[in-house]
């Protein structure tokens, strides 16, 4: 029935007002439309968001698995970068 | 309240239980995975309206039967819903033309009810319109795609809605139980006409036929899914799992 396949699409969702939207999986539809409906009955059945953003998986771009090397490691030993030298004040929470 | 406002809870309880029934036909079976799951959580919406208009009508009837009873232990003829939502799913653009034509009269119905005077009919329509709204888009949204798609999806939508047009009728039948029905024809065709027309779908010649399921007179369909549907509770009467 179906020789052409609908195209994928990542779903994002806003948990709550405030957060931010998260990548939480992909779907097919034939349209953004659709694909909204359709996320909303696919991952947000147990009233898990707010808000539904749907993005076509053509038009997101990926770093290269393959450039691991130059393009993560070399951040692992660069501990300096965190701040984690800092002495917090007991008063601040949630840090 | 009266033994009218029982029937008319029991109407609405019996159209959201068959039609839900239905649709749940369909589970593992639908054209994609994602309209499966779609067309699964528009049936268990309907399952639950179908619970509090059924809890209602037992309490009304204060004969001592609950949900359960009534879903599961009535004859096909003490069923209350109208023939529309009985008839049998066909192919999907029969299945979403059915529930388009059923959603447009939930939502007019349920706007009505949700302002009434009796406060839980009023309660229970105002958490099930919100519901129907849904169903609505996307029984719409289907109908549009259906109707204005390929030659052979048009082809489907329109033979789909030249076999359900006529059974339309029976919602609009005023009786004593729901004197105002013929009322709700004008807005549920506000809802319906534009659609059609945008979807290119011709709205068939009236019939003479009415069907008669809210009066307990059913199609020959009905006893097949009464027949799944209590099997369970048929065979081993108050089973809990």
């Amino acid at each position: 029935m179906s020789e052409k396949e609908w195209p994928l699409w990542e779903v994002f969702i806003r948990s709550k007002q405030g957060l931010d939207h998260k990548h939480c999986g992909s779907l097919h539809a034939p349209d953004a439309k659709m694909a909204i409906q359709m996320a909303r009955d696919v991952y947000t059945r147990r009233n898990e968001g707010v808000s539904i953003w749907v993005v076509p998986s053509a038009a997101i771009a990926a770093s290269d698995p393959d450039d691991h090397e130059s393009f993560v490691e070399p951040m692992a030993a660069k501990i300096y970068r965190h701040p984690t030298f800092y002495q917090l004040p007991d008063e601040l929470e949630h840090m | 309240m009266s033994s009218s406002t029982c029937e008319f809870a029991l109407r609405m309880g019996d159209n959201a239980l068959i039609l839900g029934q239905r649709l749940g036909e369909w589970l593992g079976h639908g054209p994609q995975l994602e309209e499966d799951i779609a067309s699964a959580n528009i049936a268990l919406d309907l399952v639950g309206q179908a619970r509090l208009w059924l809890s209602l009508a037992g309490r009304l009837e204060g004969r001592g039967r609950d949900e359960d009873a009534l879903a599961y232990a009535r004859a096909q003829h003490e069923f209350r819903n109208c023939t529309l939502v009985e008839l049998p799913n066909g192919d999907y653009a029969f299945t979403i033309v059915r529930r388009m034509l059923f959603d447009a009269y939930q939502r007019v119905l349920l706007g009505r009810l949700a302002g009434g005077a009796q406060a839980e009919i009023a309660a229970i329509a105002a958490k099930s319109k919100k519901e129907a709204d849904y169903h609505w888009r996307h029984s719409a949204d289907w109908t549009l795609r259906f109707g204005d798609g390929t030659d052979e999806s048009h082809r489907r939508a329109q033979g789909a809605l030249d076999r359900l047009w006529g059974y339309t009728r029976e919602l609009f039948v005023p009786d004593p139980v729901d004197p105002e029905a013929d009322s709700l024809r004008g807005p549920w065709l506000a809802l319906v006409e534009p659609l059609l027309k945008e979807a290119t779908l011709a709205i068939p010649a009236e019939t003479k036929f009415i069907s008669t399921g809210k009066r307990g007179l059913h199609s020959e369909h009905l006893g097949y899914v009464l027949a799944e549907m209590q099997f369970l509770q048929r065979a081993y009467p108050g089973a809990k799992w």
